[in-house]
């Protein structure tokens, strides 16, 4: 009995490092000491907005990787987590503004978003594969022009001004240092979380229904509920990532959930690759490295050009993204050291 | 599956003759009331309910128009969308494009109609470049075409924006056009009897004409063509089609042809009777996919219904309640969605 409980416990700790994989925990102490030697911009502009891009990316994956749901609205959910906060806690637009500590208003608007998030996978799980994309599309727009055009609760064109992040713990959270590990963290937690999701029963039977509806229908699995209840767990990241979104760009207006961002979600986690979840966060890597760096070699005017030119190649060359890129290079440099070896 | 299906649709139908009358009717009647809602001369309630009778027939009658592009947008999405199963996401991008060649050709030439029938063949012809050179090598991998088409239209937009910049252009129709037409529906009656007529500009009822003309010649080539009953049969099975020994790839082309020109054609018309201007490509993009997923996709009756309600739904409420126009559409989408997914002519599948 004691032999049997002390080879269970020791079963885990010995392949502790197995589990949970040596690369990421070399990627996690290497994110750690980042601040150590990154300077402010590169830790809130590059390293901050890529993981809260990566996020919403990655609620994107989510639904998409395990569910087969390809959606344009992750930007309008965090959105609407995003506009939560403004109404809900202070801002300087002197509309609405509840003025709720944050640790009222974050868990409203992360509900609000997933809540947001359920409904619109309710809406569209009544059509398959590419009619979701068209349909998210049209809510995106369509959440877009409203905002652009309601003044009552998002205040039109102008949108929301002046929200901060809190201060608690004697630490403002907008701080540099603070915020990127804001951002870690969440983007630490928000990865595992899906990582662990995705071998979960849900996660299985999801992928399941991904590949055969009509069996796992057949088998009982309630499939209209699962595949709402993914969007309701990609709309927890979503509204997670909005939050982060707002305080760090202090604002909000129908400009940061327009089209072009529902789009620019959608390129990121392709380019990143749909089949890991560590996809999302390359390409969000890549993407805003891309967008600020860019600037210099072609101009901040044909930005798009190049963006949408890379998009293309990477859908031409490589449907899995970089990832896959990645996946199919590997075996040529193994058999190339292999043949270097001798 | 379909021969399963015979028993209990053929049943339904039987069951339908009386639900049949009923729905004509009900039809009848509407048509009763929007006549004398449209020629009558109205009491002061009714004025003092929907504003005046001229902002509503204005509203329905620019609601037509509107319909009549968005029709013309949406007839060549819902085409290439029925045969190819590719979504074109570019299709907005087509519209503009098409618009601002139209525009540059109207300027320089001076000759309207020459802007329009370059609108229609230079969107033709990149329609099908677009075709064979992007589609054709991503056959049957509906997700990558669809994405593809998305990277297309963010570089489109982009070079657009460099290339004709941020501003806004109005196409100068000819003057044959311009004017308003006098139509026989009175608006109020004067103190002294003498009736006021309403006028509406003559180039938007032209508009609305050459919708209802290209569609009609739609229909006509789909059921009464060779061509068309190829694509007929492409839409049911393409496969099939391609067995029976009918080069599909130049069906393909064909319809993209139709398709992407029918875009350009309604961005010169469109940009004549709106304007042009960077976003309209996300505007119009929006009002097809609305239109097509209200109409069901692939059917061109389909696109003409969604496009009139779409239309109408778009006027009447700016109208009447203007902050929450677009939330109207979007109530009808949704409401689509959950009674009839497939659309209202689309088919089950």
């Amino acid at each position: 009995m004691s032999l049997a409980t002390a080879a269970d416990g020791a079963a885990p700790q010995q392949n502790w490092l197995d589990r949970i994989g040596a690369g990421h925990v070399i990627l996690a102490v290497a994110l750690l000491l980042y601040p150590l030697v990154a300077s402010d911009f590169f830790l809130t502009q590059i390293a901050g907005y890529s993981m809260i891009f990566g996020v919403l990316a990655l609620s994107l994956m989510l639904l998409a990787g395990y569910g087969g749901m390809l959606s344009l609205a992750q930007i309008t959910v965090a959105g609407i987590a995003a506009y939560a906060v403004a109404i809900l806690g202070s801002n300087t637009s002197n509309v609405l503004g509840f003025g709720w500590p944050w640790w009222i208003v974050v868990p409203f608007a992360v509900a609000a978003a997933a809540v947001t998030s359920a409904l619109i996978g309710w809406i569209s799980v009544r059509t398959e594969g590419i009619y979701t994309l068209m349909i998210t599309l049209a809510i995106a727009t369509a959440t877009f022009y409203f905002a652009q055009q309601n003044y009552a609760i998002f205040n039109g064109h102008s949108g929301y001004a002046g929200i901060h992040a809190p201060v608690f713990w004697g630490i403002d959270w907008r701080d540099p240092k603070p915020f990127y590990f804001l951002c870690l963290g969440l983007a630490m937690l928000s990865y595992a979380a899906v990582l662990y999701s995705s071998r979960s029963t849900f996660g299985m039977t999801l992928q399941a229904i991904r590949d055969n509806p009509r069996r796992m229908r057949a088998l009982g699995y309630h499939v209209t509920a699962h595949k709402v209840f993914a969007w309701f767990l990609a709309g927890i990241l979503a509204g997670l990532a909005g939050v982060l979104l707002v305080w760090f760009n202090g604002r909000v207006s129908p400009g940061t959930i327009g089209v072009d961002v529902a789009i620019d979600i959608l390129i990121i986690a392709v380019i990143g690759g749909l089949r890991h979840p560590i996809g999302p966060f390359v390409g969000a890597i890549v993407v805003i490295l891309m967008q600020t760096f860019a600037i210099d070699i072609v101009g901040a005017e044909r930005f798009n050009t190049l963006i949408g030119l890379v998009f293309l190649a990477i859908v031409f060359v490589s449907p899995d993204g970089i990832l896959g890129l990645w996946g199919r290079i590997k075996p040529h440099l193994a058999q190339g050291s292999l043949r270097a070896g001798p | 599956m379909s021969i399963l299906d015979q028993p209990s649709s053929s049943s339904l139908s039987g069951g339908g003759v009386t639900r049949r009358q009923v729905w004509g009717l009900v039809g009848l009647l509407a048509a009763a009331i929007v006549a004398w809602l449209v020629f009558a001369i109205w009491p002061a309630w009714l004025n003092a309910i929907l504003i005046s009778k001229k902002a509503f027939v204005s509203a329905i009658l620019n609601g037509l128009t509107l319909a009549g592009l968005y029709f013309l947008v949406a007839s060549g999405f819902t085409l290439i969308f029925g045969l190819m199963r590719n979504i074109n996401l570019a299709h907005g991008s087509l519209y503009l494009l098409g618009a601002y060649i139209g525009y540059e050709v109207t300027s320089r030439t001076g000759y309207w109609l020459l802007g329009v029938a370059a609108g229609f063949v230079v969107m033709a012809i990149i329609g099908v470049v677009m075709q064979v050179f992007v589609f054709r090598r991503l056959e049957g991998d509906d997700l990558r075409q669809t994405l593809v088409t998305i990277g297309i239209s963010i570089v489109a937009a982009d070079l657009m924006l460099a290339v004709w910049a941020g501003g806004t252009y109005q196409i100068a129709t000819p003057e044959w056009l311009d004017g308003a037409l006098t139509l026989p529906v009175i608006t109020a009656v004067r103190s002294n009897g003498a009736s006021v007529f309403l006028t509406y500009p003559l180039y938007r009822v032209v508009v609305l004409a050459a919708a209802i003309v290209i569609g009609v010649g739609l229909w006509l080539m789909l059921n009464k063509t060779r061509v068309g009953m190829m694509i007929r049969a492409g839409v049911d099975d393409r496969a099939m089609l391609s067995a029976s020994g009918v080069n599909v790839h130049a069906v393909f082309a064909i319809v993209f042809a139709v398709g992407a020109g029918l875009a350009g054609f309604a961005g010169v018309v469109g940009g004549s009777a709106l304007s042009v201007a960077p976003g309209e490509d996300v505007r119009y993009l929006l009002a097809s996919l609305v239109v097509v997923i209200v109409g069901g996709m692939g059917s061109i009756t389909g696109a003409a219904i969604g496009a009139l309600l779409i239309g109408l739904a778009e006027q009447i409420g700016l109208v009447y309640f203007p902050t929450y126009g677009v939330v109207l559409t979007f109530v009808i989408m949704v409401v689509t969605l959950a009674v009839r997914p497939q659309g209202i002519m689309g088919k089950a599948r």
